[in-house]
């Protein structure tokens, strides 16, 4: 039998799916001028490019985080072992050390002290009083010499930024390449968000090996390693909701736009009718009623990473009924536009079939507003998965997300002295992934909006 | 414009069945009761004494849509969609699982949350739309763009945080307002304050960003320059000419959400410890108390609807075109 | 003296220049026209006068002096008091420039407050005098009156009166009458003739109609790529042109005289702005130009008192006139089959009210029309806009459902055939559109747009046939493989016509396919329909307002007005010797190139709403023959000839 057998989620499933649309998109854009036309633009704008490396870089994270498998445990008695009911994923092995090296509870980052108080025995088994306990794996490489410490975590930075630097130079070169190639798109934005995650990178990675770069919580998890893993939770959420209400959105808005009567009147009455109840109660009910579906049939759930994962999913499902109904309105309205241009008046003078004319001449031209939905509501729905999430109707608590993360974290703010580093690095690492998806969204949108173009 | 009313208020009522019917189907279909039952007394150790137990203290024990067993026009109303849902329509909205009455908790509860609400409205709109304004006056200049960068990080913050990061600076470091709390009377301004605070500077991002590109639209408009061409100074023409005609789009985002004020904020309210309709509604959902979640759904729509109808009704005061026509 | 003195002024708008180095002077009491074709910078001049520009548009040279005042070096706050109080501007979209959420009396209100600190009761009396004075019926009710309850033409005069609130010494007329139809031009214009001659007020009037400028003008001077090249006093212009270019777009308009020759074109294209340029900037599209042209910028050369001209080697010759036509030109002998015949087509589109939208009326935009045409045959379809003319074309083609019709093709009846059983007819008839931007799906290569009718009516091997109907249009067939936005608005127009053509359709439906283009493209295109129609022996039903082009295309005509057909004959008998009045006032209403002595019929008012037409002749609100029999009954056919007839109570 081999080590560990792959694992494959409906999510992972979603998320291959997903990016073999891309890939497949990516394809037929290239060969579309207007949409490669865009897209150059969208490679000219500097904050757009800086965004979108970023933006991969989280990308990689939660693609190797999504890269499942159950390790083999061994046997007893030279009987064959099972499968572990852990699933864990790439990430989790890259990251092994970050992930094993787990401390009592609190430690600042950085630390080779835990953050509480112990009473701990004295060398002849008295009790020698409460002190703040040695970590059991930040720093222990520095053994009793602890007044090495800050020159360590120095020494361990400086080497950390060759490194980086080292790993960003041959990166600096092809892109330098390129831009001498294509002068027109901003690859130097590209080559310094790189330099920027370098210099960050490189001295977070050559510290994690001997300290909590950015500190533990409250069962000692690093925390630098549940931000990374909390990525996932929020692309997914980003990526899969709008997947799965697009193509309804499209379909009905087009449907209802070009043939009028009463299939406008009924679709209209759809999203008029979802969209009437308010989306957090929408969502409210029905997680609870997935919630209820799931812990009702748990032999349906393999595993608890299963479990976790429908829930996920219906989550995404849910804030995509409540979603589809902006995209659907709007492309409702350009086809009732559309549906009177020349070249489609053009097209029914030929006897063109209405399925056709909808395919040929309606769907390409509002192509431009459902790519523009598409990156727009990505970082819209990143914030709402924290806000579910901390009201209680998001993720699986199980699930390490930004909003778990934040919902464990702020208990802590009351403490004294304060607990701050996991609300600090949910919020740095949450701040970069909206903000950048943001700058990402204005430029494609600049790009694609042909109101925009003008300006 | 009596019978465009009219014909908006008759189109309200389909739209209230398919909402009734979609928290039907989602409370009652998805699930049957006695899964509930199972999930909320625990779904290993459960008897089915108990699960009919708890059926029959909810009124849970009725066929869903069609009592065979009952006579003539019980039929239909001796079963959980009349009981449940029909009874909706006239807010009568039964207990929740605490014994309280919903309707009645829902009325005390919604003068805390409009008390928040409804100057965080008013207030962010003002901000919002002062900020704007100023954007645009300064457009295509280095305030413009730095604005507008400011606007895109704003809105990249979860609102979590800044409620997290404003309790901590006003509250912890200033030690100004109290952390949460609330109080009826003037009492409540102290507690107020923070909330409504926080709130406004959370949406200035998205909101001012949003006005800019209305008002922007405005200024290209072929009016703008005949307005200039008069010698109009700019001060003049944004506010006489860009803003009013700019206030049709914002007012179709603005209005649609007065009548949900009520509804109050559920991040809000219960970071804030403010006892609300939000705050009620996130102790329901922790609490899996079905009927009032089924509560909340029917009058947020209720409160949607009559949003809209309201939006309709605001246009007639701002357009001439549809005032007139 | 010169009110406003122009010295080599020169705008940049980022890296393109649309305006260089032009110069003129305006007297008092002036009126002086650029004339030129779009994009060649008359525009651009005006709002740099104006200090208007659009965001990042720039002055980079020159000097403007009014009144003795350097516009230039005015501090922000003076120039405001001379924009809409010394100097007004009247734009060429009335329905767009004016404030939707402002009243009338508002709008002008604004103006009288900043120019004469009048507010109140002064103001809206001063309001009310103004719309008085630019012809405004009943203006107390319209000055509280919003744009929208306005009319074009109405919405023009209040836009006239709000430039008059600061009583101007320069007007500036920005194409003002060309979003208007003919007859509401006609009138528009006589008022502003009517102001200048009161007020003494100078005007720069800007404008492509070389009719509009003959009518107006006392000075012009024509400006091609950001130039001004000819500057003149309007006779001595409209006689003896003297720039080629002028000269060409003389020859381009069409005329009755013209018919049956071809129109003359200008190869080639205005030059892009955006780089420098060297030589005469006409050169390249030049029959005339020889090594010089190419090689050194022409200075300017004086020909007569007041009339220079940019070119080497100016013309000095009287303008010619064209030939007339050979008489009876194509007058089939004996009329054959009919390939289409309407009769009362009726398309009413419902008016819905109240609480459960019940049918209240009809907007009756086509009212019982019938129409007769023969193979390789021309026939008008005229009238203004809101007759009705374009909905009855697309009727024909059954692109919109009829409310009634006997619509036969060949003999052979299609009104109510389904759409399935229509598809072989669909291949016979085709259309060709307006807009040259709309018409051409933005996401299909041209190619593929041509081949759609061919492979949705004839199957497959369509691809092949592409190129060949690209050269037969006139382009290079290896332009199939490109996007129609790399194509100018004429060439668009050309593949359109490539597109009917790809099914051989036997008749062409034509809805004012050269209104949106400029003269010298519209020459071409009225070229190429020619020739089709002589090679192809194509039916064209040609939808238009523009008088010229039906005498210089078709051989019969009919004019519609409010849904129906008031009179019809052939091009001779209609235009030659109109019968009912509204026809009389629509050809009187066309702005003539040569001097005209007769005074023209002019109409008052404007176009009904086909939802309510007036009772009896639907005319008879606006008729100066109108008595009360054409109040009670719509007049019945009235014939003059076998093809001639008339439906008017008096016609004359």
């Amino acid at each position: 039998m081999i080590a560990f057998k792959p694992v494959l989620l409906w999510s992972d499933l979603l998320l291959l799916l997903l990016l073999a649309a891309i890939a497949a998109s990516g394809a037929w854009a290239s060969r579309q001028e207007h949409l490669r036309a865009a897209w150059a633009r969208v490679g000219r704008s500097r904050s757009g490019m800086a965004a979108a490396t970023l933006l991969a870089a989280f990308v990689l994270v939660g693609i190797v985080d999504s890269m499942h498998y159950r390790t083999l445990l061994p046997g007893k008695d030279g009987k064959p072992g099972a499968y572990s009911v852990e699933v864990n994923s790439a990430l989790d092995a890259l990251l092994a050390g970050l992930r094993n090296r787990t401390e009592k509870t609190y430690s600042a980052p950085l630390a080779t002290h835990l953050y509480a108080k112990e009473s701990v025995e004295g060398p002849e088994g008295s009790a020698a009083g409460r002190e703040f306990p040695r970590l059991k794996h930040g720093g222990a490489h520095l053994g009793a010499e602890l007044d090495r410490h800050s020159a360590d975590v120095a020494a361990s930075a400086f080497r950390g930024l060759a490194l980086g630097l080292a790993a960003w130079l041959p990166l600096a070169m092809v892109f330098a390449i390129l831009k001498r190639r294509r002068p027109g798109t901003a690859w130097e934005a590209v080559s310094a968000t790189l330099l920027t995650l370098a210099l960050l990178g490189g001295p977070a990675a050559a510290l994690a090996g001997g300290y909590h770069v950015l500190g533990t919580d409250k069962v000692g998890q690093d925390v630098l390693y549940l931000t990374l893993k909390s990525i996932r939770t929020g692309l997914l959420i980003g990526t899969l909701t709008t997947l799965i209400m697009l193509p309804a959105a499209v379909l009905l808005g087009i449907l209802a736009g070009y043939l009028g009567g009463w299939v406008d009147d009924l679709i209209q009455y759809l999203y008029t009718t979802l969209n009437s109840i308010p989306g957090v109660l929408l969502i409210a009910a029905a997680v609870l009623m997935m919630q209820v579906l799931i812990d009702t049939h748990p032999e349906a759930f393999a595993t608890a990473a299963d479990r976790a994962d429908a829930r996920l999913l219906a989550l995404c499902a849910i804030l995509g009924v409540t979603s589809w109904t902006g995209l659907c309105r709007l492309l409702r309205g350009e086809t009732l536009k559309l549906r009177e241009m020349d070249y489609v008046q053009a097209a029914r003078a030929f006897g063109v079939g209405r399925l056709a004319i909808m395919l040929r001449h309606i769907l390409p031209n509002v192509m431009h507003i459902v790519i523009i939905a598409l990156v727009m509501d990505f970082s819209g729905l990143v914030l709402a998965e924290a806000v579910l999430s901390y009201v209680g109707i998001g993720v699986d608590p199980n699930t390490v997300s930004f909003g778990t993360m934040i919902n464990a974290a702020r208990m802590e703010l009351a403490r004294e002295p304060m607990v701050w580093w996991s609300l600090a690095a949910a919020f740095c690492f949450m701040f970069a992934l909206v903000l950048s998806a943001n700058l990402f969204s204005d430029a494609v949108r600049d790009a694609f909006d042909p109101r925009m173009s003008h300006r | 414009m009596l019978a465009y009313v009219v014909r908006r208020v008759l189109y309200a009522i389909p739209i209230l069945i398919g909402v009734n019917l979609i928290t039907f189907a989602l409370f009652f279909v998805v699930n049957s009761p006695d899964d509930m039952a199972r999930m909320q007394l625990g779904v290993k150790r459960v008897t089915p004494e108990a699960i009919q137990k708890w059926k029959a203290e909810r009124g849970y024990d009725k066929p869903l849509a069609w009592n065979a067993e009952a006579a003539g026009l019980a039929k239909v109303t001796d079963t959980i969609f009349f009981a449940k849902s029909v009874r909706m329509f006239a807010f009568d909205f039964g207990r929740a699982d605490d014994g309280r009455d919903i309707s009645r908790e829902i009325r005390t509860r919604m003068v805390p949350s409009l008390a928040v609400a409804v100057p965080v409205f008013i207030l962010g709109l003002y901000v919002s739309i002062s900020f704007a304004l100023l954007l645009v006056f300064f457009r295509a200049t280095y305030l413009d763009v730095g604005g507008v960068v400011l606007c895109v990080a704003m809105m990249s913050i979860s609102s979590l945080f800044y409620i997290i990061g404003g309790q901590w600076l006003v509250s912890k470091v200033w030690h100004l307002v109290p952390i949460s709390g609330y109080a009826g009377g003037l009492d409540a301004v102290k507690f107020l304050v923070l909330p409504v605070l926080i709130n406004v500077i959370a949406g200035i991002g998205s909101s001012a960003r949003l006005y800019r590109t209305l008002f922007l639209e405005e200024v290209n408009r072929d009016y703008v320059r005949t307005a200039m061409a008069k010698g109009l100074p700019e001060l003049t023409m944004l506010f006489r000419h860009v803003l009013r005609n700019a206030l049709i789009p914002i007012l179709t985002g603005v209005v649609v959400v007065i009548p949900l004020l009520f509804m109050g904020s559920l991040i809000t309210e219960s970071f804030f410890g403010i006892p609300g309709l939000g705050s009620y509604t996130i102790d329901a959902i922790n609490a899996q108390d079905f009927a009032v979640v089924r509560a909340m759904v029917f009058i947020g729509s209720c409160l949607y609807i009559l949003g809209l109808l309201l939006t309709d009704l605001s246009y007639t005061l701002v357009d001439p075109r549809v005032r007139l026509e | 003296m010169s009110l406003l003195k122009v010295r080599d002024l020169s705008v940049a708008i980022g890296p393109v220049r649309p305006v260089q180095q032009v110069s003129f002077d305006i007297d008092e009491g002036e009126t002086f026209a650029l004339l030129g074709e779009s994009g060649c910078g008359k525009s651009m001049t005006a709002l740099a006068l104006m200090r208007l520009l659009p965001a990042g548009g720039r002055l980079t040279g020159g000097t403007v002096v009014f009144d003795g005042t350097s516009l230039r070096e005015l501090p922000e706050t003076g120039m405001r008091r001379v924009r809409g109080g010394r100097m007004a501007m009247i734009f060429q979209e009335p329905g767009t420039s004016l404030n939707p959420v402002m009243t009338v009396g508002a709008q002008i209100g604004e103006s009288l407050a900043l120019h004469h600190g009048m507010t109140g009761v002064a103001a809206r009396e001063r309001a009310e005098t103004l719309l008085a004075a630019v012809g405004i019926p009943d203006p107390a009710r319209r000055v509280d009156e919003f744009p929208f309850q306005l009319s074009g033409g109405m919405k023009q005069r209040a836009m006239i009166a709000m430039a008059l609130a600061g009583e101007p010494e320069l007007l500036i007329a920005d194409e003002p009458t060309t979003a208007l139809d003919v007859t509401i031009q006609a009138q528009v214009l006589d008022l502003l003739a009517e102001l200048k001659a009161a007020r003494r007020m100078a005007t720069l009037l800007i404008s492509h109609d070389l009719g509009v400028v003959a009518r107006m003008a006392d000075r012009v001077g024509i400006m091609y790529a950001g130039q001004l090249v000819e500057t003149a006093p309007r006779a001595d212009f409209y006689a003896r042109p003297a720039h080629p270019y002028a000269r060409r777009l003389f020859a381009a308009l069409p005329d009755v005289r013209l018919r049956g020759t071809a129109l003359a074109t200008i190869p080639g294209s205005v030059p892009s702005l955006d780089r420098p340029l060297c030589g005469c900037r006409f050169a390249p599209r030049c029959a005339e130009a020889r090594e010089i042209c190419r090689r050194e910028v022409p200075d300017w050369t004086f020909l007569a008192q007041g009339h220079a001209v940019r070119c080497h080697f100016p013309a000095t010759g009287a303008r010619s006139s064209g030939v007339p036509a050979p008489a009876g030109e194509s007058v089939a002998a004996e009329a054959p089959a009919p390939l289409l015949e309407v009769e009362e087509l009726r398309v009413h589109f419902p008016i819905r009210r109240g609480l459960f939208r019940r049918t209240v009326g009809h907007v009756r935009a086509v009212d019982g029309v019938s129409l007769r045409l023969v193979r390789g045959r021309t026939l008008a379809l005229v009238g203004e806009s809101g007759c009705g003319k374009t909905t009855a074309g697309k009727a024909v083609l059954r692109l919109l459902p009829a409310t009634s019709s006997f619509l036969r093709l060949d003999g052979q009846e299609i009104g109510d055939l389904p759409e399935s059983r229509l598809r072989p007819f669909r291949a016979r008839m085709q259309m060709v559109f307006q807009d040259p931007f709309g018409s051409l799906n933005p996401r299909l290569r041209v190619g593929e747009t041509i081949a759609e009718g061919l492979r949705a009516l004839k199957g497959r091997g369509a691809e092949a046939r592409v190129g060949e109907l690209l050269e037969a249009v006139g382009l290079p067939g290896a332009m199939a493989q490109r996007y129609p936005h790399e194509f100018s608005g004429g060439q668009r127009q050309r593949i359109a016509i490539a597109r009917a053509l790809a099914v051989e359709p036997e008749l062409l439906v034509c809805d004012e396919p050269t209104s949106a283009l400029d003269v010298s493209v519209q020459a071409q295109i009225l070229n190429l329909l020619r020739d089709l129609q002589k090679r192809l022996g194509l039916a064209y039903l040609f939808i238009t307002h523009n008088i010229a082009v039906v005498d210089f295309l078709a051989q019969e005509v009919a004019v519609m007005y409010l849904g129906r057909i008031v009179e019809r004959g052939s091009v001779d008998e209609v235009l030659r010797n109109p019968r009912h009045p509204y026809t009389q006032a629509l050809l009187a209403a066309v702005p003539a190139i040569e001097p005209s002595e007769v005074a023209p019929v002019r109409l008052a008012g404007d176009l009904p709403s086909p939802a309510a037409p007036p009772a009896g002749c639907h005319f008879h609100p606006r008729c100066p023959r109108a008595v009360d029999t054409c109040r009670a009954s719509y007049p019945g056919e009235t014939a003059f000839s076998a093809s001639h007839t008339v439906r008017c109570h008096f016609p004359g």
